[in-house]
């Protein structure tokens, strides 16, 4: 087992696939966080219009595999829109990564903006009125009192959506990203004998990346968790 | 939410209502012209076209391959469901349980099975059913998506299950033990039954996430709704239109189920037996992240 071990890590290049998996998870995450605040802020407006084009987006995007959204853009705009994300000449496998970005973005968004508002729904009414009785004005109690409070609850859904995001990059290797499931497949394909080596390692190479993020996101929440 | 009981704003005045309506005519025209210009873009590409959509009246499209795909994305997602729901509640009474090996075992078991993509976990079924046990023909891919989504979402509803039984009175627990019942008997009849009740909404929940996931079997060639739907499309070259009805069809029922999971929730708190709202997010949402659930964030 150690013999087939080194054979695999030598034949394959393990490590250039989970750097794919942590480039999709980054740059999908960056992606993620900015229109998520985005959809959150409609959500939370009180203005009706964008509050219910913010619902709206949560809903749709949210009920839909995120299978069918990366297709929608790789298959869709791409293969049959012609669309290209950036410059015009690139080679297909870095058009299919950019697309890859965009959907895992805006499907992990519509998360985003939830965990972002059920972290203003974890401050009591309480508080912004209390805010206004000793007179800070809108502004002064909106970015004093609310939000602090709003981010602090938010950490904890926030860590949770990061962790599922890193986890749902696997999902681009069906548009043929080479990232860590995807050269799973591969391997297996070529050395079946070795299947549970594979998995073994594939599966500890997840438990890295996500064990640490989740016991950081926990860590955070609790010492940054609003006493009361 | 209506503005009139967000914490984030106060109830707007005269001046600040005339605001709300210029922002509001503003931002709406902005939303509208931009569903507008992606309406355009599509139509000037020719994905309007009747010859495109034409296909969806032919009864043929439907009962040769989005029913069959839809039926095939039910099937998988029902099997999964009952043998998540068995292995679950046999895990969190494993986690529950007064034997510490059980518990550590079980424990690493679920903590495992969830930080391992759902993806992987089918192609590795898929590989050990067809290469070890040398299963072959149409139920291989099924056998293989059933088995990737039961190793996930057993692990979710341990979880739910657990955090279902931490949230009830320490009472009960006492009360099961004073009569005269085992540890386990307490946990089978008194704390189990009260737990699935109110995880109930979070387990509906989680049934949208095994339907959205079964959809992760195209890779392992199991012919759901999205790969009925590709090659439909690779037949008509309507690709655009197809996703459209398949995104429609998915969104549909999984919003039917986000409701009923709501529905729930409300009953479960009219009776009083629902926790509080603000104590329940706080115990489901752990486990309910992207491949979660209600209002809080659900994989794929």
């Amino acid at each position: 087992m150690l013999q087939g071990l080194s054979e695999l890590l030598s034949e394959y290049n393990v490590l250039a696939a989970f750097w794919m998996t942590i480039k999709l998870t980054v740059a999908a995450a960056i992606g993620a966080l900015l229109i998520g605040t985005i959809v959150a802020i409609m959500r939370v407006s009180p203005v009706a219009v964008f509050r219910s084009a913010g619902t709206a987006y949560v809903t749709l995007v949210r009920n839909t595999p995120l299978t069918l959204i990366v297709f929608f853009c790789a298959f869709g705009f791409y293969i049959t829109l012609q669309y290209r994300i950036g410059a015009q000449d690139s080679p297909i496998d870095v058009q299919n990564f950019r697309w890859g970005v965009l959907g895992l973005a805006v499907y992990h968004a519509a998360f985003v903006a939830e965990a972002l508002r059920s972290g203003i729904n974890t401050v009591p009414k309480g508080q912004a009125e209390a805010a206004r009785a000793i007179g800070l004005d809108f502004r002064q109690s909106l970015s004093n009192v609310v939000l602090p409070q709003a981010f602090r609850g938010a950490i904890a859904p926030l860590g949770n959506v990061m962790i599922a995001l890193t986890k749902n990059t696997t999902v681009v290797a069906t548009i043929g990203v080479a990232e860590a499931s995807y050269l799973m497949k591969g391997m297996i394909e070529f050395r079946p004998d070795l299947i549970y080596v594979i998995f073994g390692i594939m599966a500890a190479g997840f438990v890295i990346l996500t064990l640490p993020l989740g016991i950081l996101f926990t860590t955070f929440s609790r010492r940054l968790a609003v006493k009361r | 939410m209506s503005a009139e009981t967000s914490v984030l704003f106060d109830a707007p005045g005269p001046k600040a209502r005339v605001r709300h309506r210029v922002i509001a005519i503003a931002g709406g025209l902005g939303i509208l012209a931009l569903l507008f210009f992606l309406i355009r873009a599509l139509g000037a590409r020719g994905q309007f076209t009747a010859e495109k959509w034409s296909p969806f009246l032919d009864p043929v499209t439907w009962t040769s391959y989005l029913l069959p795909g839809l039926r095939a994305t039910l099937v998988a997602a029902f099997f999964s469901v009952i043998l998540s729901m068995i292995c679950g509640i046999l895990l969190g009474m494993g986690r529950l349980s007064q034997l510490r090996p059980v518990r550590v075992a079980c424990g690493v078991f679920v903590e495992f099975f969830r930080s391992v993509p759902v993806l992987m976990m089918m192609l590795f079924a898929y590989y050990v059913f067809l290469f070890g046990i040398q299963i072959s023909g149409e139920l291989l891919p099924l056998l293989g998506v059933i088995a990737g989504l039961t190793f996930y979402n057993s692990s979710v509803i341990a979880e739910l299950i657990r955090s279902g039984v931490g949230s009830l009175p320490m009472g009960q627990r006492e009360a099961g033990l004073a009569v005269g019942l085992t540890p386990f008997a307490t946990l089978r009849l008194v704390l189990l039954p009260q737990a699935i009740t109110l995880m109930l909404p979070s387990i509906v929940s989680q049934l949208v996430v095994i339907l959205k996931d079964s959809a992760l079997g195209f890779l392992i060639l199991y012919p759901e709704l999205v790969r009925s739907g590709q090659t439909l499309a690779s037949l008509k070259g309507n690709l655009i239109p197809t996703f459209i009805v398949i995104a429609a069809i998915f969104i549909i029922i999984n919003y039917l189920l986000t409701r009923l999971a709501r529905y729930l929730e409300r009953r479960l708190q009219v009776r009083g037996r629902g926790p509080k709202v603000s104590e329940f997010e706080e115990l489901v949402s752990p486990s309910m992240a992207p491949g979660g659930a209600l209002a809080a964030p659900g994989q794929t």
